[in-house]
């Protein structure tokens, strides 16, 4: 294949285009961070949260759950169909979309669709017997599962 | 007599631009208002006019969550003719997308994108994508709920394009939700990047007009020209009066929305779209995901710009829905394939529970291919039945086609924009 000064350019050009849309995709365009402060958020005592109850935190934007064994879930108050912010629903202990009416039951979990998988969770961790959030990074699942849950 | 003194004067410097934009002489069915009813030419004024205003706004406005609001506040109250100049944008803005609907649908059914306006239909493609990219950067700039939940939407609609969904709204946002990162993107883009896009991208629009010998005529034996100043001229001075002075009536008394400012831990409810996008969420709202935001988008995308480049047998260029049959077949899909789309909505919302009857199969099967298929395969049946019995070409299937597509669209943005209240059910 012969290869002329056209087409060189023209390749060149491709090339650094290619280069500059990776570069671009793969976070290179990271800015000041403004969202979210760099700590955890400290939800407080966990001695102080009754169990089978939900707590929402509204400046977290996370919903606190404990459980009947006492394991904590903190899920992400962002609807995963297109980022409404869900309600609490008294009556089945899920949560309910006001946008698009999706609703999930008290583990996250699709009841009825648009949304296709579950409200994400934040990572707890529990020090001095307090209830430490990680609000920085919502984690995707596809099902709840028990590993999810964490205990005192 | 009097044409011949003309040529002989010489022309004033402002005579001699408008003939680097026009021919001297011009067919005189180019320009008869119902050719092209000066949608183009609307369109090239609104971009003036959005450009003025914008400009006057860019010294007001401040972009920062902090202040975003408040300066718009500032406008509206403080400043001497803030608001009226903001309706005008705000109006002009509007106004554009609707225009350049129309626009697109003129030069597509009177056959005007084939053989050598064929690059520029493209072009025209990539302008209405700019046009609708400018009004969406624009939204967000006010910083109000409408705007805040508005882009929100959009951007979850992004996120769900395979393996580079996330990335790319990352890039677009900035960061991981819709904040301060965000609003200087869209600011940028706004005020910086898209208008010198257009700049450019109308001069190729424009120059690509000329180069095809103006608007498209169907052949003839004898032509009649006639002068472009004044015919044509004074055509283009009285439609430019008349929309220039309708927008500035109804600024006085329309006033743009301004809701109570952002609030990312609180979605009015219902949260829309903006008004263009509402077909898109409402696609959403029946379909999984992976076919209302990627398959439809992509294959819809792909076949637009694919229109002049099918093959055809029986072109007319220049003329409207090419042949009598071409107007019957077009007319009918659009009217068949709106009230189709309407009843399966309602179906689809009070009666058919897919997720729920097939829970036991993957999502992407029951909400997915399934209402897919329930909305393909009766279109299908129906074009099928034009080709059998009344022997369409191929030109005029794919021009029922592109009927039914827009059709649908419009159908569904209708529904959503008037017909969906509290939690987006439908109000009946």
């Amino acid at each position: 294949m012969k290869l002329n000064r056209r087409k060189f350019i023209k390749r060149i050009l491709i090339v650094a285009a290619s280069i500059e849309a990776v570069f671009l995709l793969k976070d290179g365009v990271s800015k000041v961070d403004t969202s979210s402060s760099k700590e955890l958020f400290n939800a407080g005592k966990a001695d102080s949260f009754e169990k089978n109850k939900l707590y929402p935190f509204s400046t977290g934007q996370f919903f606190l759950k404990r459980f009947e064994d006492g394991g904590f879930l903190a899920m992400s108050v962002k609807c995963t169909h297109l980022g409404c912010v869900v309600n609490a629903n008294s009556k089945t202990g899920g949560f309910n979309c006001p946008c698009h009416a999706s609703q999930f039951n008290k583990f996250g979990e699709v009841l009825s669709a648009p949304a296709t998988r579950p409200l994400d969770i934040f990572p707890i961790s529990i020090e001095k017997g307090e209830v430490l959030v990680d609000t920085r990074k919502p984690v995707k699942r596809s099902s709840y599962n028990k590993s999810q849950l964490t205990y005192a | 007599m009097a044409n011949k003194e003309s040529e002989q004067r010489i022309p004033s410097s402002l005579e001699k631009f408008i003939l680097h934009l026009h021919p001297k002489k011009i067919d005189s069915r180019a320009i008869k208002f119902s050719r092209t009813f000066g949608l183009g030419g609307i369109l090239a004024l609104l971009f003036v006019l959005v450009s003025l205003t914008g400009l006057i706004l860019r010294f007001s406005y401040i972009p920062t969550v902090e202040h975003a609001y408040d300066s718009i506040i500032g406008i509206r109250d403080n400043t001497v003719l803030g608001q009226f100049i903001r309706n005008l944008h705000h109006l002009s803005a509007k106004l554009m997308v609707l225009v350049s609907f129309l626009h697109l649908i003129r030069v597509y059914y009177s056959q005007s994108i084939f053989q050598k306006r064929a690059e520029n239909w493209t072009y025209g493609l990539l302008l209405f994508f700019l046009v609708l990219a400018s009004s969406f950067t624009g939204y967000l700039l006010p910083w109000d709920q409408l705007a805040y939940w508005a882009v929100t939407v959009i951007s979850q609609i992004i996120e769900y394009i395979p393996l580079i969904g996330n990335s790319l709204a990352y890039l677009l946002r900035g960061s991981d939700t819709v904040d301060g990162n965000t609003l200087i993107n869209f600011y940028t883009l706004h005020t910086g990047v898209i208008p010198l896009l257009f700049v450019v991208l109308m001069s190729v629009h424009f120059w690509l007009v000329r180069k095809a010998g103006g608007v498209a005529l169907p052949k003839t034996e004898e032509k009649e020209t006639v002068d472009v100043i004044p015919n044509l001229l004074w055509k283009e001075i009285m439609v430019a009066s008349i929309v220039i002075g309708g927008l500035f009536i109804v600024s006085v008394f329309y006033e743009a929305p301004l809701l109570e400012q952002a609030n990312p831990l609180k979605s009015p409810n219902p949260s829309k779209a903006p008004w263009y996008f509402l077909g898109a969420q409402e696609l959403l709202l029946h379909l999984h995901p992976f076919f209302g935001a990627v398959i439809i988008p992509f294959s819809a995308a792909l076949f637009f710009f694919g229109l002049p480049y099918f093959r055809y047998n029986n072109v007319n260029i220049g003329v409207w829905f090419n042949s009598p049959l071409g107007k019957k077949m077009s007319i009918q899909s659009s009217i068949i394939s709106f009230i189709f789309t309407f009843f399966l909505i309602y179906l689809l919302d009070h009666f058919l529970h897919f997720d729920i009857w097939f829970s036991g199969i993957p999502s992407v099967i029951s909400t997915g291919v399934i209402p897919f298929l329930l909305y393909t395969l009766p279109l299908a049946g129906y074009l099928l039945f034009w080709y059998k019995n009344h022997k369409a070409n191929n030109t005029e299937i794919i021009m029922a086609c592109t009927s039914i597509l827009l059709s649908s669209y419009v159908c569904m943005l209708l529904i959503s924009l008037l017909l969906r209240g509290e939690g987006m059910q439908l109000i009946f």
